[in-house]
């Protein structure tokens, strides 16, 4: 934004009112500032709404799964920064293997020891690529890294106290789908699919630099995300009668299907999954795996994501094949696990 | 977004956080263990959100600066695809307006009336009742032992508390939600009050002493056991509102 850049030398030091893009005269600071005097004048007169029970439970249940998923989203995004500042992307092609079908379950695996939600995993995913690994190790990546990190997986024992099976379940349908796919592309992937790749932005910063600017960068785009999660989930709880999930819970089928459905549209953060699929009691166990098998290996965020780093040719084949390698993997998994 | 409104909405979520859990306010939305992490997490959001307007106000003032981070933004904004970038975080503003202006209250009587109150089978058995006469116990563990080993009940006064939820046909239960996780996954616990002459408002909370009745009322999915009430009060509302 070379013009942008240009009118800001010419703003005078004082003012500070025109934003980043000085061409409007009301900055998303104004908006905000608005929108939290209205919520004040709003309240005023929305009082005998607010006391109303089923706007109370809707509000508390909203308030409770963000809560509850605030520290982990916390922890991965200051973890996933320091990685992306810390490790240079070059470690990661060095130390896989060279036959590219022992890369790709090599890389799955690497996915535990390097937390970070798929937000992040995306641009990883196409730094490696960038940096000559095979780019079906990469995918293996970019699928296990925000699905089987010990943050998710903490998370989920947290959601799920005294079912540790729910986390092994976890842990070994996402893995197998990242293994899975990598394979099928190795298998079936051409790289005319594969677009070139941007480079990271934050290279050449001062390290803490990078760090704040990606931390705050990751929390507030994860966060959106985790607040879609908990309006649509306390909308559900607040509004679908039982009658109806009990009809829908009690089919095993429809429930994986409706709950991946789900996952797909609402796109959570991988560390703030567990506890909506918690919460979603009426529903068998097999199929809030699978909203939690799904939901970071692919959603609505995850395909613009990809869309943007590999192309769209890519996502468009990737997203859909993913999508149902997930929900087998959850469906096999679960019938043993759970 | 600008920078400065981002840095602003992690300031104000990280204040939230540190404002439910200086006081007992957390407990509504989760349980006791979290609140560390909600000290900390809020903790580093603040200093994060802080430490980002002060750079984003330098930069502001200092020309170069300003171009740097200009340069610096477009960069990250062609990172990624914007279909779904910045404009989801200005979802944020709903749960610092929730928590500031709202602050909702604990569950009570509309989710146990929504949730079905079913009695799970306990892995180990059912240690012998404590002594006391009455004897305290917690709804759950009364429910569980009313429908899985009666013969622990019979013949012993007990005192739970909980709050009044209206009993569809009629009297009132005495209800209370349980949490595994947060106030999201609650599940509702009533046993049915018979014999209590007085009646309360929904979401009142009560301490109840009574003798064990047996009978399991069965109404949908709800598995509901009985209590023959000896006297009821009113008491103020707990400081941790789940069982």
């Amino acid at each position: 934004m070379p013009e942008a850049t240009e009118e800001l030398r010419n703003v005078p030091s004082a003012g500070g009112s025109p934003g980043p893009r000085g061409k409007r005269g009301l900055t998303s600071l104004d908006v905000l500032a608005g929108l939290l005097v209205l919520t004040l004048v709003l309240r005023q007169l929305l009082g005998g709404v607010l006391d109303d029970p089923a706007v109370q439970t809707w509000a508390t249940i909203f308030v409770s799964l963000v809560i509850q998923a605030l520290p982990f989203l916390v922890l991965g995004v200051v973890i996933s920064a320091a990685i992306s500042v810390l490790v240079p992307s070059a470690f990661f092609a060095r130390a896989l293997p060279r036959r590219p079908a022992l890369a790709v379950p090599v890389a799955g695996a690497a996915g535990v020891v390097l937390p970070g939600c798929e937000c992040g995993s995306v641009p990883i995913a196409g730094g490696l690529v960038s940096r000559g690994v095979p780019p079906a190790a990469a995918f293996a990546f970019l699928l296990s890294a925000p699905a089987i990190n010990p943050v998710v997986l903490v998370a989920t024992a947290v959601a799920f106290p005294g079912q540790p099976s729910v986390v092994v379940a976890r842990f070994f349908a996402s893995l197998l789908v990242a293994v899975v796919m990598g394979w099928l592309w190795l298998r079936f992937g051409k790289g005319e699919w594969l677009r070139p790749m941007r480079r990271p932005s934050v290279s050449g910063l001062p390290r803490w630099e990078a760090f704040r600017v990606s931390a705050r960068h990751d929390f507030v785009h994860a966060g959106g995300f985790l607040v879609v999660g908990g309006l649509t989930a306390a909308t559900l709880n607040v509004t679908v009668p039982r009658s109806v999930l009990d009809a829908i819970g009690g089919n095993l089928a429809v429930s994986v299907l409706v709950l991946a459905a789900l996952a797909v549209v609402l796109a959570i953060c991988s560390e703030a999954d567990a506890f909506v699929a918690a919460s979603l009691t009426a529903f068998p166990m097999t199929a809030r795996l699978a909203f939690m098998v799904v939901g970071p290996a692919v959603d609505v965020k995850l395909f613009a994501l990809q869309a943007g780093t590999f192309g769209r040719g890519f996502a468009l084949r990737f997203a859909p094949a993913t999508f149902l390698v997930a929900v087998g993997a959850s469906v096999l998994v679960g019938s043993v696990l759970l | 977004m600008s920078r400065e409104a981002q840095s602003l909405l992690v300031t104000l979520l990280g204040a939230a956080s540190l404002r439910l859990s200086f006081t007992d306010v957390y407990l509504r939305y989760v349980k006791e263990g979290l609140r560390p992490f909600l000290l900390i997490a809020g903790l580093l959001l603040v200093v994060l959100g802080v430490v980002s307007l002060w750079r984003d106000v330098v930069a502001r003032r200092n020309p170069d600066a300003a171009a740097e981070a200009q340069q610096l933004e477009a960069e990250e904004q062609a990172g990624h695809d914007h279909a779904h970038g910045p404009a989801v975080a200005w979802l944020l503003v709903l749960p610092i307006m929730a928590i500031f202006l709202v602050a909702p209250p604990a569950l009570g009587a509309y989710s146990a009336g929504r949730g079905s109150s079913t009695v799970a089978k306990p892995d180990t058995g059912f240690p012998a009742l404590p002594k006391g006469d009455p004897v305290a116990l917690t709804l759950t563990d009364y429910a569980g032992r009313a429908v899985w080993d009666e013969g622990s009940l019979s013949g012993r006064a007990v005192r739970m508390r909980g709050f009044v939820a209206p009993r569809p046909g009629g009297g009132y239960y005495l209800a209370r939600l349980t949490i595994a996780c947060c106030a999201a996954d609650s599940r509702p616990v009533k046993i049915s009050v018979r014999g209590a002459e007085a009646s309360f408002p929904a979401d009142t909370w009560i301490e109840l002493t009574g003798r064990y009745l047996p009978g399991i009322e069965r109404t949908g999915s709800d598995v509901v056991p009985r209590i023959q009430a000896v006297s009821v009060r009113e008491i103020p509302s707990p400081r941790q509102p789940y069982e």
